[in-house]
C-alpha cells in the first residue's frame, strides 16, 4: 500500500520532467517555426504559446468561450477631465477584430489610457463576473442551505445541506476553533465566508471557459487586507507587546528583533496573498502548458497523452482548490489567534 | 511583470462584493445554520444529559431501595429480639413469683408448725403438771408417815416443775 502512491509519484514526477522539457523544446520550436514562416497566413497572427496562457491566466475586457462565441464586457472607467464613462468593450474591435480606439480611449496589454494617461478601470472585467458569478452561487447555495436548516428543524440534514455541514463543521471544529481558541465565535463568520469563497472560486476557476478569479492577485490581495485588517484590529495589549517588547529578549537583541517583528506584522498577510496567487495560477498554467503541447506538436498522439495528464492534473487541481482554501482559513485563524491570545503568563 | 500587479478595479470590485458577500451571508447563511447547529449540539447534550442523569437516577434508587430493604431487616431483627426477651423476662418474672409464693408457703407452713409445736408443747407441760400434781396427789395421799420427808419430796417435785 505504501510503495504503490510513491512509485505513482515518481512516475508521475519524471513525467512531468519529460513533459517540461518537451515543453520548452516545443515552444523553442514554434519560434524558429514563427521566425521561419513570418507571420502565418490569414488576419490572424498566431500568438506564442507562453502568450496565449498567460492571457488565460489573465483578467479580460471580454470573456472569450470560442472563436465567434465572445462575451463583451462592460467599461467603466473614470477620469478627472471626462468624469464615469460606461460602454461596450466590443467598441474596441472593429468588424474585422483589429483592435480600435474608442472615443480617445485606448486599450493596451488590458489597461485603458485615455491619450497617454491611464485611467481608473472600474470595468466588469471577466475576473469581476467571475467574482459574481461566485459570489451568487454562494449566496444561492448557503441561503438554501440555511433554509435547510430551518425547514428541517430538530431533524438530520439531508440533500445540499448533508454536503455543506460537514464543511462548515470542518472549520468551525477543526481549523477555527482550535486556532483561535474561546474567542473563535466572533471570527467565525468572517472565516466561513473566506472558506466558501476561495473554494467555490477555485472551483469555478477551473471549469473550462471560466476566469482564473481566486489565481488573481488582486483578489488574493483584497483576501489578505482583510485579514490583515482583522488580525490587527483584533490584536489585544499581549499582541502588540510581544511585536514592541518581546518579552524575556536582551536589549541589544531588540535592535533586530523589533524590525523583524514589525516585518511580520506585514509578512503574513503577503504570504497568504502570494501562496493562493501562486499555488492557483500554477495549476492553470500547467493544465493549458499540457493542452498546449497538442497544438506545438499538432499531432493526435501528443494529444492523447497530453488529454490523460491534463485528466490526473485537473484531479490534482480538485484537491489544491479544496487545500488552499484550506490553507488560506487556515493561516488566517492563526494570526487572528495570536493576535487575541491572552498572555501565558510565562513570559514565553 | 503583468501578471503581479493586481489591477485597480478588481481590488475595488473585490472588496465591494466580498463584504457585501459576507454581511448577507452573516445575516443569512451562518448566523440561522450555526444557531441552529448549536441548538443541536445542545439538544443532543441535554438528551446524553438526561440519560445520565436517569442513569444515576436509577442507581439511587435501587441503593435506596437496598439500604430499605436493610432497615427493614434490621427491624424485623430487632423485633424479633426485643419479643424474645420480653418473652425471657416475663417466664423468668413467673418463675420468680412462683419461687416467691413457694417460699412463702413453706415460711408460713414453718411458722405455723412451729406455733403448733408451741401449743402442744404447752399442753404436754400442763398435761405433766396435772399429771404430776396427781402423782404427788397419789403419793401425799399414801406416804404422809413422815412429814419431813414429805415436804422434802414435795419441794423436790415443784422444784423439777420450775425448772422445766
Amino acid at each position: 500500500m505504501e510503495s504503490r502512491p510513491k512509485s505513482a509519484q515518481i512516475r508521475l514526477k519524471t513525467g512531468f520532467f519529460v513533459l517540461i522539457l518537451a515543453l520548452i523544446s516545443g515552444t523553442i520550436f514554434n519560434a524558429f517555426a514563427q521566425e521561419e514562416h513570418g507571420a502565418p497566413a490569414g488576419e490572424h497572427k498566431a500568438p506564442g504559446v507562453s502568450e496565449v496562457i498567460i492571457e488565460h491566466v489573465m483578467d479580460n475586457h471580454m470573456w472569450h468561450f470560442f472563436d465567434g462565441g465572445t462575451l463583451y464586457l462592460p467599461v467603466i472607467v473614470y477620469t478627472e477631465e471626462r468624469g464615469l464613462d460606461v460602454f461596450s468593450s466590443h467598441h474596441f474591435y472593429d468588424e474585422h477584430h483589429n483592435r480600435v480606439e474608442y472615443n480617445g480611449y485606448r486599450l493596451d496589454h488590458n489597461k485603458i489610457y485615455l491619450g497617454e494617461t491611464p485611467v481608473l478601470d472600474f470595468s466588469i472585467t471577466k475576473n469581476v463576473m467571475m467574482l459574481f458569478i461566485n459570489a451568487g452561487l454562494l449566496l444561492f447555495v448557503l441561503i438554501s442551505v440555511s433554509r435547510a436548516y430551518r425547514r428541517n428543524a430538530g431533524k438530520a440534514p439531508k440533500g445540499l445541506q448533508s454536503f455543506i455541514e460537514p464543511i462548515i463543521l470542518f472549520v468551525k471544529d477543526e481549523i477555527v476553533k482550535p486556532n483561535i481558541g474561546p474567542k473563535y465565535e466572533r471570527y467565525l463568520p468572517y472565516l466561513l465566508t473566506l472558506f466558501f469563497f476561495i473554494l467555490f472560486g477555485n472551483l469555478l476557476g477551473l471549469l473550462p471557459g471560466s476566469g482564473n478569479l481566486t489565481g488573481n492577485i488582486a483578489v488574493t490581495m483584497t483576501l489578505a487586507v482583510f485579514t490583515f485588517l482583522i488580525t490587527n484590529v483584533s490584536g489585544n495589549a499581549n499582541y502588540w507587546k510581544h511585536i514592541l517588547w518581546t518579552p524575556g529578549v536582551p536589549l541589544p537583541l531588540r535592535v533586530i528583533i523589533l524590525p523583524v517583528e514589525i516585518i511580520g506584522i506585514f509578512t503574513k498577510p503577503f504570504s497568504l496573498m502570494i501562496r493562493l496567487f501562486a499555488a492557483i495560477t500554477a495549476g492553470h498554467i500547467v493544465l493549458l502548458s499540457l493542452i498546449s503541447l497538442t497544438f506545438i506538436f499538432q499531432s493526435w498522439l501528443v494529444g492523447v497523452g497530453s488529454a490523460i495528464f491534463v485528466l490526473f492534473i485537473s484531479l490534482i487541481e480538485l484537491l489544491v482548490a479544496g487545500i488552499q482554501a484550506y490553507v488560506f482559513t487556515l493561516f488566517t485563524s492563526l494570526y487572528i489567534g495570536l493576535a487575541v491570545e491572552e498572555s501565558h503568563g510565562d513570559g514565553h | 511583470m503583468e501578471l503581479l500587479t493586481p489591477g485597480s478595479g478588481l481590488i475595488f470590485w473585490q472588496a465591494v462584493v466580498f463584504l457585501g458577500l459576507f454581511f448577507l451571508l452573516s445575516k443569512l447563511a451562518w448566523k440561522p445554520i450555526l444557531t441552529s447547529l448549536k441548538e443541536r449540539e445542545t439538544s443532543i447534550q441535554a438528551a446524553l444529559d438526561a440519560a445520565e442523569k436517569a442513569k444515576e437516577e436509577m442507581a439511587s434508587l435501587k441503593a435506596g431501595n437496598e439500604k430499605l430493604m436493610k432497615e427493614a431487616r434490621e427491624e424485623r431483627d430487632k423485633i424479633l429480639r426485643e419479643a424474645r426477651d420480653a418473652a425471657n423476662r416475663i417466664h423468668d418474672d413467673a418463675q420468680a413469683a412462683a419461687k416467691h409464693n413457694a417460699d412463702r408457703m413453706l415460711e408460713d407452713a414453718k411458722a405455723m408448725i412451729n406455733s403448733e409445736k408451741q401449743a402442744a408443747m404447752k399442753d404436754v407441760r400442763e398435761i405433766v403438771a396435772k399429771f404430776s400434781l396427781e402423782v404427788a396427789e397419789k403419793v401425799i395421799k399414801k406416804n404422809l408417815s413422815s412429814d419431813k420427808a414429805q415436804q422434802e419430796l414435795a419441794q423436790g417435785f415443784a422444784k423439777d416443775i420450775k425448772v422445766n
